[in-house]
């Protein structure tokens, strides 16, 4: 159960960021919940690399123990790297909107339609 | 000297040489337009060459496999590795190499389609590295053998698109059109990359083949699969997740309409390489398989009777799109429900996944066609409401005649490409369930049907004052439309040797998922 807990945790932090998703209006905090939703994946990755009493994986002068297998970290910091360039282009998107419609709420973007 | 370079490291190639020429074009804008647009010329024509050459290569001697940091590109297993292969590797099949043919193809034709500039004179750099970086992203997702790289190239492809999507800012609406894009992608990237930790927690590698070599089949991985499957067909646009589609398609650029269909189909690969590579026979195939079809009939029907109703051309064809999905959902969706019965398979079903996979290719041909004249006409009278326009035939005839060829082509009239690929996945549908089968055409009916009417809107009825002053769009736009009006006539002309060429060994490889496995693993 507890060795779990970084899991579960990252399953709630998933959760969490769809519902507010789902039920926020405002395009912001709409993506937050997109931001939450990528700490909760980002956890889930560094933690399937997790094995307890490991070293890191370098290998100078490295004590003769278990080490951590590193791509579940690599894998984490690129989607880190892609999480902010994600996140910059949608609050830039949103910042020439809110310029455009004078709203940064969802209800108002009813220009598309049909 | 070259020759033997190039040959050898193509699929390294195939992503170097459009990322150098993303990174490069803001340099050469400095310069001046001409060495610019000369620069985007040479790119896409050297990505199409490199494609080229490699597709030839995987038809002759088979699958090519290049892994990126060894010594030897060609072998996947280093002595010393324990027998998994530690780097990431490119593994191009078939499938892969028909499927970067295509796409290479589209960015050559946008590429040309959006030499000239129009009324937008400022950010044509930024478009244009933006451009290259959407085939960057397309590229590398058909031809990598990793399922990391896979998520890394679906975001390169999905930020890129998203950016172009919104590049004509029209008073907000093209960038409300970029947000969803943007939003629906990266949702679906994380969905995509949380079913890939789970996998990589249970099989410790990412690599496509070990994975696929030591599937259980076990709970978690029916979770990666319905997470894997979800987050793909949002990005491939299959109903119910297609709400985006007509928003996106119709406020885009036109030549990026045409790239983003084979976005979207590279999308739709990754669920045919996760379905039948990844999870292959271990899979509940019928199961599955009639989920995809479900998705493919859904898509056809909901597709075509939103288009009728539609003002807007980009906004029909978008929705036509959505329609046209679901012919390539059925045939190969049939293909996986009959995957373990060898009679069914080859009585009919490889015929269905042949007919799905060339649909999906005569789809990027005629439907990039189609949105390219639709840009053609915006690009001259400046509006797509199909009830202002009018009485353009009189003064577009080369952009009639493309369009003409398209809607024919979509609506299945022989002896344009959708015919031949419509009549495959007919003939194969129809001896799996009967029903399907006359929904599929059910279906080609109003599509014609939508044609007709856009048609006779747009091109014909008498002269109009408001378009006195309308001509012909500017060669290279001619150029880029004749390009893929050609391959759509050629296609439909001799569909026979297509499918022998280039067709049939794609749908093989995507059956044959041991010697998918085997090309990494060895022992074949």
């Amino acid at each position: 159960m507890f060795a779990n807990l970084p899991f579960i945790t990252a399953g709630i932090l998933i959760i969490i960021g769809i519902v507010t998703i789902v039920t926020q209006h405002n395009l912001i905090k709409m993506v937050m919940g997109l931001a939450v939703v990528e700490a909760g994946v980002n956890l889930m990755l560094v933690a399937t690399g997790y094995r307890e009493g490991g070293a890191a994986p370098i290998f100078t002068n490295a004590p003769s123990t278990e080490m951590v297998m590193p791509t579940a970290q690599a894998m984490a910091l690129t989607n880190i790297v892609i999480g902010i360039a994600t996140t910059a282009l949608l609050l830039s998107f949103i910042l020439i909107i809110f310029r455009k419609y004078g709203s940064a709420d969802v209800r108002d973007m009813r220009r598309l339609k049909g | 000297m070259i020759g033997e370079f190039w040959s050898i490291n193509a699929p390294a190639l195939l992503i170097a040489i459009p990322m150098l020429g993303a990174f490069a074009t803001p340099l050469l804008g400095k310069m001046g337009k001409t060495p610019r647009n000369l620069w985007i010329l040479l790119i896409t024509a050297l990505t199409f060459a490199t494609s080229a050459l490699l597709a030839a290569e995987v038809y002759t001697t088979g699958p090519v496999i290049y892994t990126f940091g060894a010594v030897d590109p060609a072998v996947a297993l280093v002595s010393d590795s324990g027998g998994i292969p530690v780097r990431i590797i490119f593994n191009v099949d078939a499938m892969s190499a028909f499927m970067a043919l295509m796409a290479s193809v589209v960015g050559l034709v946008a590429g040309i389609y959006s030499l000239p500039s129009g009324k937008m004179k400022s950010g044509r750099d930024g478009y244009f590295s933006l451009l290259l970086l959407l085939l960057v992203g397309i590229l590398g997702m058909v031809c990598t053998g990793d399922l990391f790289n896979f998520f890394v190239f679906l975001e390169i492809s999905s930020l890129a698109g998203a950016a172009l999507v919104a590049y004509r800012i029209d008073k907000g609406v093209a960038v409300e059109a970029g947000l969803k894009y943007a939003f629906l992608s990266s949702l679906a990237g994380l969905i995509f990359l949380y079913a890939v930790a789970l996998l990589y927690g249970q099989y410790d590698s990412l690599n496509i083949a070990v994975i696929a070599e030591r599937m259980q089949f076990g709970f978690l991985d029916k979770v990666a699969l319905a997470l894997f499957l979800t987050g793909l067909a949002m990005k491939a646009g299959a109903v119910p997740m297609h709400f985006w589609m007509p928003d996106t398609y119709s406020m885009a650029p036109s030549a990026i309409t045409a790239f983003l269909v084979v976005s979207s189909q590279a999308s739709l690969y990754g669920v045919f390489r996760i379905a039948f590579t990844l999870y292959g026979l271990r899979l509940n195939y019928v199961t599955v398989g009639w989920f995809i079809i479900i998705l493919g009939v859904l898509s056809m029907l909901v597709g075509v009777s939103m288009a009728i109703l539609q003002e807007n051309v980009k906004r029909l064809m978008a929705y036509h799109s959505i329609s046209q999905t679901g012919y390539m959902l059925l045939g190969v969706g049939v293909g996986l429900a009959v995957l373990g019965d060898p009679a069914m398979m080859e009585s009919f079903g490889l015929t269905a996944m042949e007919g799905g996979l060339f649909h999906l290719v005569n789809n990027a041909m005629y439907k990039g066609l189609l949105f390219l004249t639709a840009g053609a006409i915006f690009f001259r009278a400046g509006t797509h409401n199909l009830n202002k326009l009018g009485g353009l035939g009189h003064s577009m005839k080369l952009t009639m005649l493309f369009f003409i060829i398209g809607a024919l082509a979509i609506a299945g009239i022989p002896p344009f490409n959708g015919f031949s690929s419509k009549l495959m996945i007919y003939e194969s549908v129809f001896a799996f369930n009967p029903l399907l089968a006359i929904i599929a055409m059910v279906v080609s009916i109003l599509t014609l049907a939508s044609f007709v009417k856009v048609f006779h809107a747009i091109f014909m009825g008498p002269k109009r004052g408001e378009y006195a002053g309308v001509n012909e769009v500017p060669v290279p736009m001619l150029a880029a439309m004749g390009i893929l009006a050609l391959l759509t006539v050629l296609m439909g002309i001799f569909p026979q040797q297509f499918v022998d060429l280039m067709i049939r060994p794609a749908a093989g490889a995507l059956v044959n998922q041991g010697s998918y496995i085997a090309s990494v693993m060895g022992g074949l």
